[in-house]
């Protein structure tokens, strides 16, 4: 014990352990949907050690880079595990991620005193997107180089400045080398970033305490519980109990990560797209292009806002309202409860239809636009935007059901 | 709220099955990342085993051939190199060639499948640079001694012409000698044993 | 609300059906695990594919390897453009030359099949026909309008496709053989299901290890799952 005297002589190691483990106390009633946020981070780890490792063999060069990508599949010893655990890791991430930001949405997790929490968490998401879109050019493929000529069109989209601004983000009049180079450093730098940020995010969760899946807040209820007798009531360590949860949590979801890994690393064309398989060819578009799954539903938000005047800004700005909304949750929700167990039919419906929508919306995403399908996207775009803005309005008219003094089972 | 009922050794049991499973997997995954430093197929593909034609090869003369990316020396030593060789022992460091800088098919006083052929990877045991071939009797800068043999320019290191090196330089061990074996008469396959290890 | 999301989710049944629609694909039933096949396929490919299509990322000794091949055998039987058994099957064409010949640059093959599908590639090999608006006398009918002549003709014969109109369209009916090949029709076919095999085998080397390794790993986790999931239990038997 003398050296970790030592050590708590000179560093706060048994403080932290406490603070944030072994006497941070948090509710009870924790339900499966509260797994995503210790997987998220799992995977991020895993991202940043496949990508630093592929780093060492991909040649971020335009003429080599599809090369090097095979050079790692067929001629590194396990360098196909690297690079599908990578390639299988960024639509792992999105899918946690979804899921995470989902449980905030079922629980009012967003909710006071957690709004800084939520915008934190907010910024994390479009960081994400920022690194997996610029990771997408790297293979150099044809939806690599196609997906992101479309996507930086976006923004050249915007008034009076947007041709330069295209311009200036490719370096160049097209996607070309010179861009594959600078994508290439900013992919490896954000994930640095996200961690950065995540480290903040979890600062921000242990000051204001988890919510649950009940939206009571622990803290503000009875006190004392076996382990102490200032912790509230429903609070358990997290260390050993959620920390022996969270280990069984991420074997059941290795599980399901390494079978499709091993058994389906391409997932139908969703994780790996059938026409990457061909390198980039600036003279020749893909008969039918859409970005992975994770941005199509706002790829399909997109385009299914129509030109205004000879600009397609409309949809651009669309598309950005979509994310920029999410920002505001804790301020649109006026429910006087925070978890969608005590909210009333009204609340469950609309969150019903922004589920169904944007599903649809990212099964639109990859499809071709046809008449029906943009009407039908519009709709759903209609909805999004709906559930949101409406809500101030809904969730006050809302009939709640009464909420319990403390957590239940 | 109470602790009754808990089995404790049931608890550290578990803990420790769970530890150890959990660090074998961990060990797996880690794994695949050590193993990708390896050479690459690609470059064992360029680090293939090289053919060396040595039938223009004059007595005196040496041919460089590139194995692995280092090169490799192939000289042609005359009846007056190999009978040299004898009589410089006294002044070497491992003479016998003892230190394992060679196949064991070449641990004889000429390092050699063939004594008329030296073949040797031309990297100096020192610090890696390449020596340069200084065939020549008592030239003025090596002194009267020197008859024909391997000079580091890097820290002065000193070989004969068996690649031995010379007591009280810098370089601690006799240059490499590579597998190899002749596929005829006139031609040397450098990188491979020819099973004859 | 509800009625709008059964009438929407009932709005997409026809769509989907729409969406699957462009030229019925035959399935190519390849088993990679077929040594026998790949190397079948590999004398194929070398071959009557090697002259004009590389497949640049893939290994004589990777293959020789993988298709339980000696490295003599594989100089002997497939090696023709190089004699170093650690090359990559690399061509001898200029792509500029190939360019002005075939108007396009026959594509690197390493990957196509994870490109195209192993059934799009065992469809096509199948499905040239005599045209003789083509500058070589003969279309495809997955890739219309192909640069690429019909090199198998040899073996399959050839043959010429039979359409019938419906509303002013030309609906394909059925191929007729003109003249006849050295193989017959369904020595052909299983020659094509060989050449498919390697190219899905050369599009993927490591896939049969994955699978196998696969199978290892998840049983490993399985086993650490339930461990870790006892062991949860055991703690919680403290929360009430």
């Amino acid at each position: 014990m003398s050296m970790l005297k030592w050590f708590d002589d000179r560093y706060p190691l048994t403080k932290v352990w406490n603070e944030h483990l072994a006497q941070y106390y948090a509710p009870k009633n924790f339900n499966f949907w509260y797994f995503m946020g210790s997987l998220g981070m799992l995977v991020l780890v895993n991202q940043i050690l496949t990508g630093v490792w592929l780093a060492m063999m991909y040649k971020p060069d335009a003429s080599l880079a599809f090369g090097s990508v095979e050079y790692i599949m067929r001629d590194v010893d396990w360098g196909w595990l690297i690079r599908y655990l990578h390639s299988t890791g960024a639509s792992a991430f999105f899918i946690v991620i979804y899921l995470h930001m989902f449980r905030g949405l079922l629980y009012g997790s967003y909710r006071k005193p957690r709004e800084l929490l939520w915008i934190i968490g907010v910024v994390i998401y479009i960081v994400m997107m920022a690194t997996a879109f610029m990771g997408y050019l790297l293979p150099w493929g044809q939806m690599s180089y196609w997906g992101a000529q479309v996507i930086i069109n976006l923004f050249s989209a915007v008034p009076v400045v947007g041709e330069e601004l295209g311009v200036w983000i490719r370096g160049d009049y097209v996607v070309s080398d010179a861009t594959l180079n600078r994508f290439f450093a900013l992919h490896f730098l954000l994930p640095f970033l996200l961690a950065g940020i995540v480290f903040v995010h979890i600062v921000a969760l242990h000051k204001v305490g988890s919510n649950n899946p009940d939206g009571v807040e622990i803290k503000k209820g009875p006190k004392g519980n076996r382990w102490s007798e200032t912790a509230p009531a429903d609070g358990i360590p997290f260390h050993p109990y959620y920390s022996v949860k969270d280990i069984a949590g991420i074997a059941g979801f290795l599980f399901l990560f390494a079978a499709a890994v091993f058994f389906a690393p391409e997932m139908g064309g969703y994780f790996l797209e059938h026409p990457n398989f061909e390198p980039a060819n600036p003279l020749k578009t893909p008969e039918h292009i859409a970005p992975v799954w994770y941005f199509t539903p706002f790829y399909a938000i997109l385009r299914a806002v129509p030109s205004f005047a000879g600009s397609a800004f409309p949809g651009v700005v669309a598309m950005g309202a979509a994310i920029v909304l999410i920002f505001f949750l804790p301020w649109l929700d006026r429910s006087p409860v925070k978890s969608i167990r005590y909210k009333g039919t009204l609340f469950k419906v609309w969150l019903a239809i922004f589920v169904v929508s944007f599903i649809l919306l990212g099964w639109l995403g990859v499809q071709p636009a046809t008449p029906v399908l943009t009407l039908l996207a519009q709709v759903c775009t209609f909805l999004y935007f709906a559930f949101f803005l409406l809500m101030p309005i809904y969730s006050k008219m809302d009939k709640t059901k009464p909420v319990p003094e403390r957590v239940t089972k | 709220m109470s602790a009754d009922g808990v089995d404790l050794k049931k608890r550290r049991m578990l803990t420790v099955a769970t530890s150890v499973v959990g660090a074998v997997g961990a060990g797996y995954v880690v794994y695949p990342f050590l193993a990708s430093w390896a050479p690459s197929e690609k470059a064992k593909a360029a680090g293939a085993p090289v053919e060396a034609d040595i039938s223009k090869l004059e007595p005196g003369q040496l041919l460089r051939v590139k194995w692995r990316g280092k090169p490799v020396w192939i000289v042609r030593r005359t009846e007056r190199n190999l009978s040299d060789l004898a009589k410089l022992e006294d002044r070497l460091t491992d003479p016998a060639s003892d230190m394992p800088q060679q196949p064991d098919y070449c641990k004889n006083q000429a390092r050699a499948r063939k004594p008329e052929f030296l073949v040797a990877v031309g990297i100096c045991t020192h610090l890696g640079c390449s020596p340069t071939y200084r065939p020549d009797m008592a030239p003025a800068d090596l002194g009267p001694e020197w008859v024909g043999g391997f000079f580091c320019p890097c820290h002065g290191s000193r070989f004969d012409l068996a690649g031995r090196v010379f007591r009280g330089v810098p370089a601690p061990a006799n240059l490499v000698i590579p597998p190899y074996y002749y596929l005829s008469d006139t031609r040397i396959l450098v990188g491979e044993d020819g099973g004859a290890a | 609300m509800k009625k709008l999301i059964v009438a929407l989710l009932l709005a997409l049944v026809p769509l989907l059906v729409v969406a699957s629609g462009g030229v019925h694909l035959d399935d190519a039933d390849i088993d990679v695990g077929d040594q026998g096949s790949l190397q079948r396929g590999a004398k194929y490919f070398v071959n009557y594919c090697l002259s004009c299509h590389s497949a640049k990322f893939q290994r004589f000794n990777r293959t020789a390897r993988d298709l339980g091949l000696t490295e003599d055998e594989v100089k002997e039987n497939l090696m023709f453009t190089t004699d170093k058994i650690g090359d990559p099957m690399n061509i001898a064409m200029d792509p500029e030359n190939a360019n002005s010949w075939f108007g396009v640059t026959p594509p690197d093959l390493s990957v196509i099949s994870r490109a195209r599908g192993v059934d799009w590639i065992y469809t096509y090999l199948r499905s040239f026909y005599l045209d003789e608006s083509r500058p070589f006398g003969v279309n495809n009918m997955v890739f219309p309008d192909v640069g690429m002549p019909h090199v198998l003709w040899n073996l399959q014969g050839t043959r010429k496709a039979v359409f019938t109109e419906h509303e002013g369209q030309k609906v394909f009916q059925r191929f007729e053989q003109v003249t006849p090949g050295s193989m017959s029709s369904e020595e052909f076919d299983s020659a094509m299901r060989d050449l498919t095999a390697f190219l899905s085998y050369v599009a993927e080397p490591i896939q049969l290890e994955r699978q196998r390794l696969g199978v290892r790993v998840l049983l490993f986790i399985a086993v650490f799952f339930v461990l870790a999931y006892l062991l949860k239990k055991e703690y919680w038997k403290d929360v009430h």
